[in-house]
């Protein structure tokens, strides 16, 4: 028997199987009468495979156990917060009255569902020190353009318009994109030796037409920006603003109080920090929280409470204006609300574990990989290929063969400023036995990249596939078949 | 709490492995002027038993059917998803993966994604379709500042049929980048009057929505002929409702550069209003133009068929500023659903379940019309349209209400010379009865 | 990544700081990458070049080529207008990584002031900035 054939073969593509005239859908009976159509309007309707529900079903549960997920293994991805994601939270959402909503009810209609983002806003708020919050933004990538929007507007109130914004360069490359759909030129800023935020160093950029600073705290090293109250009074100085990318909050829950540090607007990702399901590249949410003199120009509508109960409301003159077309990923908001309601005080043991899980990693590893700012760490760690190199092995196959002991690979080659970098965020629903093992795998790695280097990168031997061709792909896409 | 694994045993063995006398010595970092002045305080936490009953009273206050007849579209849907495609998408594997960066060990999302861009492409009649972007709006509006990019241009006209919300989203996106936009408006057979660009200069791109907000079809090959009258010009076409594509040609086939609208409709719960799903496609002529992610298909070392994210030199992580969009995570489980809805229905039955859509609206239409009801609108439609009632109408619409019938979306507070005009939805999930119940109630 | 040595640097073409070549041919010069440059950005999947027609300022980009996962500008090595593209690297961007002094050109351009090309590096002068 050849090799190949024994191998797992593919899995055909939904317009490789079928047959013309199946179908896969309970279609309701008719109780009306067609009604006349004119044939020179009508299509030919599109050329879609005719499948049975047997064939669908298995076709997708298949093509889920060629996947790594949460619920299969640790999924240490550095800056994604892959923690477990709770079945509760997906069962609410599932409610009728929840997944059944039509948007534009009356208000009276849905009144638990309006209490339910009021609620939310006012756990954020008390959660960031940031005491409004829009819960429209679809995503982090949109809670940026939101806060850039504001700052555009709030300078334009302000009655001068500013071309500038800085941004580290350890920040995520949602960052600079975001400020650019603003008119913003992004200045970058670089960390100092210790891998954190120099005031001197915003100091020196900082004038009259920069519109002010976007900020990941902890930053992408994995470090707390331990100077950031010095730079948002510097930044205020000059009539300028702070954005925190709250990417990392999953690290400081509880530990801070982002208006005391002078963070005007930030950004949340619920599908980070509060648990929602990853989904394979989304949904998520960006809810945005603002200190209260920005607060007039969060997105439109707005939910408020009065005294006929919560309803909607446009009446905010200064909003940047709206950014979806209903409210945002509600059913994602669903799932974070229900996370927090689960953990209730709980919410503030989170940080705490998730950090000590990430230096329990950094001191598992320190000596195996090469540590590019040696200290305690936030969340996540970020070791280098440094030490690998000499024997023509990278991150890449670090990475690689880390799936063949079983675990997803870390982020690889971000941030920018580690050359080779690891990153590493194992999160707090991670137990010892499991970092423990991980451990060992790394170690075990960094040992076959001295003596066996070549299996590296033949890596990984044990995957659905081995490594694909992307040169090939990108050279000649093949979008759709 | 059940969520958190750690023991005191498990903790204190950690802090002695990283050299740290207590939890709280791990935020030495954090200086005190960053420090909440009270602790965070929070209610217990709920079991999972009492978190049950809290969602299900919230969940209880929101009218749906069976117990509400609920005539609300205007880029929302209630069709009826298939269980399969409920379970199916809350595997574990699919749901809590993440974007497929390790494709040896993604190809399950990989291939569904690669799927769903097929699927996509047909249903569109276009060449390519990106991996999904947030939703209908967002989607319009990243539509038009591609064509911006491809074009060099400054000036977008956009027709006042469409949808409402997205028209405002489309402001707000373009806002900042000194964009000039301008309005056409709709004639009286409800559809866009394309007349003023004849008078547009050098627009980048001519953007209508088919169905409209009205729900009436427009004639997107007169549009084509329109914009294309200066060649540079691109026609962006939207949707809210892409079943209409299983009885109407497709907007590609009508000479659409950018197709872009809500995939809500396939196989996607309302879940008040999203998450939904960014669907977007154009020609491969504009292909390094276009926001968002794109799976290929390509070989692995052994040579076997597998994909891969490609063409990424265009997304934020690569070119930061100078991307084609901010765009990161999209709705990779929503485009998964929509992937399973469009398979289930396959070509049989997505033409089926359309003429099905088409059929109850039209027998809705003609008995209201036979009951005496206006429909100013002469326009062809597919499950939604326009129905104008006598000056009062509130109290009418209220008096539906108390009898558990939501009698569509009030028009004026979008346009207000639409007074007294409300915008029906019927779809396969509303019956004949309930049908003939709003009739009587809306000529009584 | 290859060692210097083992790299390609033909002493008919003069470089820029930023890794571009220039040769003459009669009136124009044509335009491309080193070896060096090639090699540093790896398997080649996408290049973007100017229109013809347009006048470039000398080290102004002019476009830029992809790998998998970096892009990284073009600068024009000297001022001009650009005559030329090379269309075949549409379908083949590999001719840049293959041979990238020849069939891998970018551009043909008719310079405003020759001297532009007479101050870029030579072959030693730029293996010495190479070395640096």
């Amino acid at each position: 028997m050849n090799d190949k054939v024994r191998k797992p073969s593919a899995e055909p593509l939904l317009w490789e199987m079928g047959a013309r005239g199946r179908l896969a859908f309970s279609l309701p009976e008719r109780d009306v009468p067609e009604h006349p159509l004119d044939p020179a309007l009508a299509g030919e309707g599109p050329d879609f495979p005719d499948l049975s529900e047997p064939e669908i079903v298995r076709h997708y549960t298949r093509l889920s156990q060629w996947n790594m997920a949460v619920d299969t293994t640790m999924y240490p991805l550095g800056s994604c917060t892959m923690k477990y994601n709770p079945k509760t939270n997906d069962r609410q959402a599932a409610l009728p009255g929840i997944a059944g909503a039509h948007p534009l009810l009356p208000p009276p209609l849905s009144q638990g569902l309006l209490r339910l983002m009021f609620e939310l806003e006012q756990f954020l708020a008390a959660i960031t020190g940031l005491p409004a919050v829009t819960l429209q933004p679809a995503a982090g990538a949109q809670g940026e353009l939101t806060g850039m929007l504001i700052f555009h507007a709030y300078h334009g109130d302000q009655g001068r318009r500013r071309t500038k914004i800085l941004i580290p360069d350890t920040a995520h490359g949602t960052n600079p994109a975001s400020a650019t759909l603003c008119g913003f030129t992004a200045v970058a800023v670089p960390s100092g030796p210790d891998g954190i935020l120099e005031p001197e160093a915003v100091a020196r950029r900082m004038d009259a037409d920069t519109a002010g600073i976007m900020v990941t705290n902890p930053n992408t090293l994995g470090l707390f920006e331990s100077h950031i109250r010095e730079v948002a009074d510097i930044v205020h100085a000059k009539g300028g603003l702070v954005y925190a990318d709250g990417a990392n909050m999953n690290a400081v829950m509880g530990q801070v109080d982002m208006g005391a540090m002078g963070v005007d607007v930030l950004h949340l990702n619920l599908h980070k920090t509060f648990s929602t399901p990853h989904g394979g590249g989304g949904p998520g949410a960006g809810p945005v929280c603002v200190s209260a003199a920005l607060a007039p120009y969060l997105p439109v509508p707005r939910v408020v409470l009065t005294a006929d109960g919560f309803t909607w409301s446009d009446d905010f003159p200064r909003t940047i204006g709206r950014l979806h077309a209903f409210y945002g990923n509600f059913g994602i908001l669903v799932r974070a609300y229900s996370y927090i309601l689960s953990l209730g005080a709980d919410l503030t043991r989170i940080s705490p574990l998730a950090v000590l899980n990430a230096n329990y990693i950094r001191a598992g590893l320190r000596n195996h990989y090469h540590l590019p700012y040696d200290r305690p760490c936030m969340h996540e760690c970020v070791f280098s290929d440094k030490h690998q190199q000499a024997h023509k092995v990278t991150a890449l196959d670090i990475a690689k063969r880390l799936i063949d002991f079983g675990f997803h690979p870390p982020t690889i080659y971000f941030p920018l400023v580690v050359p080779g970098a690891l990153m590493i965020e194992p999160t707090e629903t991670e137990t010892k036995e499991t970092l423990d093992r991980f451990i060992a795998a790394m170690q075990a790695i960094a040992a076959e990249a001295v003596e066996d280097p070549e299996r590296l990168r033949q890596a990984p031997l044990h995957a659905h596939r081995r490594r694909l061709d992307e040169v090939q792909a990108a050279r000649k896409p093949c979008l759709t078949g | 709490m059940r969520f958190l694994p750690h023991t005191e045993a498990d903790i204190d063995a950690m802090l002695a492995a990283v050299g740290c006398k207590d939890l709280a010595a791990l935020f030495d970092d954090i200086p005190a002027d960053c420090r909440p002045a009270q602790p965070l305080h929070l209610p217990p936490g709920l079991s999972e038993w009492a978190l049950n009953r809290h969602m299900e009273n919230l969940a209880a206050e929101t009218a749906t059917g069976p117990g509400y007849d609920i005539f609300l579209g205007a880029g929302s849907y209630d069709h009826y998803i298939p269980e399969t495609v409920q379970q199916l998408l809350r595997r574990g594997e699919l749901a809590t993966a993440y974007t497929p960066y390790q494709p040896e060990v993604s190809q399950g999302t990989l291939q569904a994604i690669y799927e769903y861009q097929t699927l996509t492409a047909r249903l569109l009649g276009m060449e390519a379709a990106n991996a999904s972007v947030y939703d209908g709006a967002s989607a319009l509006a990243e539509a038009l500042l591609m064509a911006v990019r491809i074009t060099k241009r400054r000036l977008v006209a956009i027709s006042r049929a469409i949808h409402p919300h997205y028209r405002h989203v489309v402001a707000t996106y373009l806002r900042p980048t000194g964009l000039d936009i301008i309005e056409l408006p709709y004639g009286p057979d409800g559809r866009t009057d394309l007349n003023p660009l004849d008078d547009a200069r050098e627009p980048a791109a001519v953007a209508v929505q088919s169905p409209n907000f009205f729900g009436c079809i427009e004639d997107l090959a007169a549009a084509a002929e329109a914009a294309h009258g200066d060649p540079a010009t691109l026609l962006v076409a939207a949707f809210t409702e892409p079943l209409a594509f299983g009885l109407y040609p497709s907007p590609g086939a009508l000479g659409a550069d950018i197709v872009c609208g809500e995939g809500q409709s396939l196989g996607i719960a309302r879940s008040f209003g999203g998450p939904g799903l960014g669907m977007f496609a154009c020609r491969n002529a504009h292909l390094r133009a276009m926001p968002g992610r794109l799976v290929g298909k390509t070989v692995d070392a052994d040579g076997r068929r597998g994909f891969v994210l490609t063409l990424a030199t265009r997304e934020q992580h690569i070119r930061r500023e100078r991307a084609t969009s901010n765009i990161c995570t999209n709705q990779g489980l929503c485009a998964t659903a929509a992937a399973m809805y469009m398979a289930s229905l396959g070509g049989t039955g997505i033409r089926a379940l359309a003429r099905l859509n088409y059929d109850k609206a039209g027998y809705l239409q003609t008995a209201l019309r036979n009951a005496g009801v206006a429909l100013p609108f002469s326009a062809p439609v597919f499950n939604e349209f326009v129905m104008q009632l006598p000056p009062g109408s509130e109290a009418v619409y209220r008096r539906l209400l108390e009898r558990r019938i939501v009698a569509g979306l009030p028009l004026a507070p979008f346009y207000p010379e639409l007074a007294d005009h409300y915008l029906l939805c019927v779809t396969e999930t509303t019956d004949k009865a309930a049908l003939d119940r709003l009739v009587a109630e809306v000529s009584s | 990544m290859k060692d210097i040595e083992e790299l390609q640097f033909p002493d008919d073409v003069r470089y820029s700081k930023d890794h571009e070549w220039a040769r003459p041919e009669g009136d124009l010069f044509v335009v491309g990458i080193s070896d060096y440059a090639q090699d540093q950005l790896g398997d080649i999947v996408f290049v973007e070049l100017p229109e013809t027609g347009r006048e470039l300022q000398q080290n102004e980009e002019f476009g830029s080529v992809e790998s998998v996962k970096a892009v990284s500008e073009l600068f024009a090595p000297l001022a001009g207008t650009v005559m030329e593209v090379n269309g075949a690297l549409d379908d083949a961007p590999e001719k840049v990584n293959q041979e990238p002094y020849s069939d891998g050109w970018m551009m043909k351009i008719k310079p405003a002031d020759k001297a532009d090309f007479e101050a870029l590096m030579d072959r030693d002068a730029y293996l010495a900035m190479l070395k640096g």
